[in-house]
């Protein structure tokens, strides 16, 4: 009685709700305008992607299948890729995870790792593909130190994500 | 674990169609999202005022944050020397720089002083410099070479104008902002630039690998004898970059070209030179010679 209680008077606003995890993906897409490294290759994780990742495979029901678009858009605006990159792929890798929920009939924290990695490699991988019809092809080779580190740290990320959610609805524990 | 399942359709009529309208939006947000990359392949300086905004906004975080790059900047040699030759290799470095380190100060100031000298000097000799700033952030995540630049429009920056440091070319600059411009970095892939041996005055062009080095490309089919440590400057051809700006120095031959390192490191340099294009600096010196030679009868 005493809990139910405190749980509805800790109940926190919808604007914190709704908001606060686009403003995480919002913030970590901005990084590399932020950090002062001049980077030779690509050299940090996209956090944007990941972050993005990591609240769509925990709070699968938090956004519609269309957040792709705004939020990819403005991860175009930092990355670097050209324009359009960031919402097809970001759409994309929603579509493909909307579908996987669908099929998948045994879901555990490494299904949802693996889903994670294989949708942060296609972003990264894509956003070099689509570079390709631009400039010069580059080999494959200069994305994988990148690769690795961005799946390994997919579970720190999702730590992190899992400390906001918390925060984000009011249970301090 | 059983699946979550999070899109609960049940009977509701309505909720069935909201989830298929947000599929719909998605999948036509998905097309147009392709448009705008064909739209971007072929006008790459689109939506360049929405990135300047976005690149304003957080400037100040990146601006505060670069009195620490010297140590943020190396992490990836840190973290290169640390995959190619291992631990002990980044051991023995530890080893050397601790017995080394009033040795390597000392070296670092004559080196900061003769760096500022050079500065001074490239400042007063050429009338081509419009500004002196320094990069403060860099497309970090991705597979393009772009750098921020702390200097834009009101600075007298414009697209196109070559960036270089003491030590050598850095890129040219591709847009501007108010008071940020994105650098266009040789390594870039779609960075060219017009080059020759400095020994010989065979042309090639540089191309960008997006890995920090250069393919190195020779323009006469049949010839490819680049030996290693071949050093590389501008040609000046093409208008852009003035001649016998230093470019790359050859790490390995290819049997097409080499591979090159840009000799000015964009990371290591304190501070760069915005110039003016080569043929704007050519129409200037030709000018003034004009009206000289009517004054003098």
């Amino acid at each position: 009685m005493r809990a139910a209680q405190q749980i509805s008077f800790a109940r926190p606003s919808t604007f914190r709700m709704k908001a606060f995890p686009i403003i995480s993906v919002v913030l970590a897409s901005a990084l590399p305008a932020m950090l002062p490294i001049i980077a030779q290759f690509p050299l940090l994780p996209p956090f944007g992607l990941i972050l993005f990742v990591a609240w769509r495979l925990i709070r699968a029901e938090l956004w519609p299948s269309w957040i792709g678009i705004p939020l990819g858009f403005w991860d175009d605006l930092f990355s670097g890729q050209p324009f359009g990159s960031g919402i097809l792929l970001w759409t994309i890798i929603v579509l493909a995870f909307e579908f996987a929920d669908r099929i998948l009939v045994w879901r555990d924290w490494w299904v949802d790792w693996l889903m994670a990695a294989a949708a942060i490699a296609f972003g990264i991988a894509g956003g070099l593909v689509i570079i390709g019809f631009t400039g010069t092809p580059a080999s494959m080779e200069i994305i994988v130190p990148q690769l690795v580190w961005s799946i390994f740290t997919y579970p720190l990320v999702t730590r992190l994500v899992a400390v906001l959610d918390r925060w984000r609805i009011g249970r301090n524990n | 674990m059983a699946p979550p399942k999070h899109r609960r359709l049940g009977y509701s009529r309505k909720a069935q169609m909201g989830l298929f309208a947000g599929y719909v939006i998605a999948v036509v947000g998905a097309v147009a999202g392709g448009l705008m990359l064909v739209m971007s392949a072929i006008d790459p300086t689109g939506f360049q005022s929405l990135r300047q905004a976005g690149a304003e906004m957080f400037a100040p975080v990146a601006r505060g944050g670069k009195d620490v790059s010297g140590s943020v900047g190396s992490v990836e040699e840190n973290i290169g020397a640390y995959i190619r030759a291992g631990k002990q290799n980044r051991d023995l470095r530890r080893q050397l720089d601790a017995t080394r380190l009033r040795l390597l100060e000392a070296e670092a100031i004559a080196n900061e002083n003769r760096q500022l000298k050079k500065m001074l000097k490239l400042r007063n000799d050429s009338p081509q410099t419009i500004v002196v700033s320094r990069l403060i952030a860099s497309s970090a995540s991705s597979a393009r070479r772009l750098a921020t630049l702390d200097a834009g429009r009101n600075e007298g920056v414009k697209p196109g104008q070559p960036v270089r440091a003491p030590e050598g070319l850095i890129g040219r600059i591709l847009d501007v902002g108010p008071t940020l411009s994105r650098v266009l970095l040789l390594a870039d892939t779609e960075n060219v630039v017009p080059i020759r041996r400095a020994r010989d005055a065979l042309p090639a062009l540089a191309v960008g690998r997006a890995d920090g080095n250069l393919d190195i490309r020779a323009l006469n089919t049949g010839i490819s004898g680049f030996k290693r440590g071949d050093v590389f400057v501008t040609s000046g051809s093409g208008g852009l970059y003035q001649p016998n700006i230093p470019v790359a120095v050859v790490i390995a031959e290819q049997s097409d070209g080499a591979i090159g390192r840009p000799i000015a490191h964009p990371a290591r340099v304190t501070a760069v030179l915005v110039e003016r294009a080569y043929r704007d600096l050519a129409v200037l010196r030709r000018v003034p010679a004009a009206i000289n030679v009517g004054d003098e009868p």
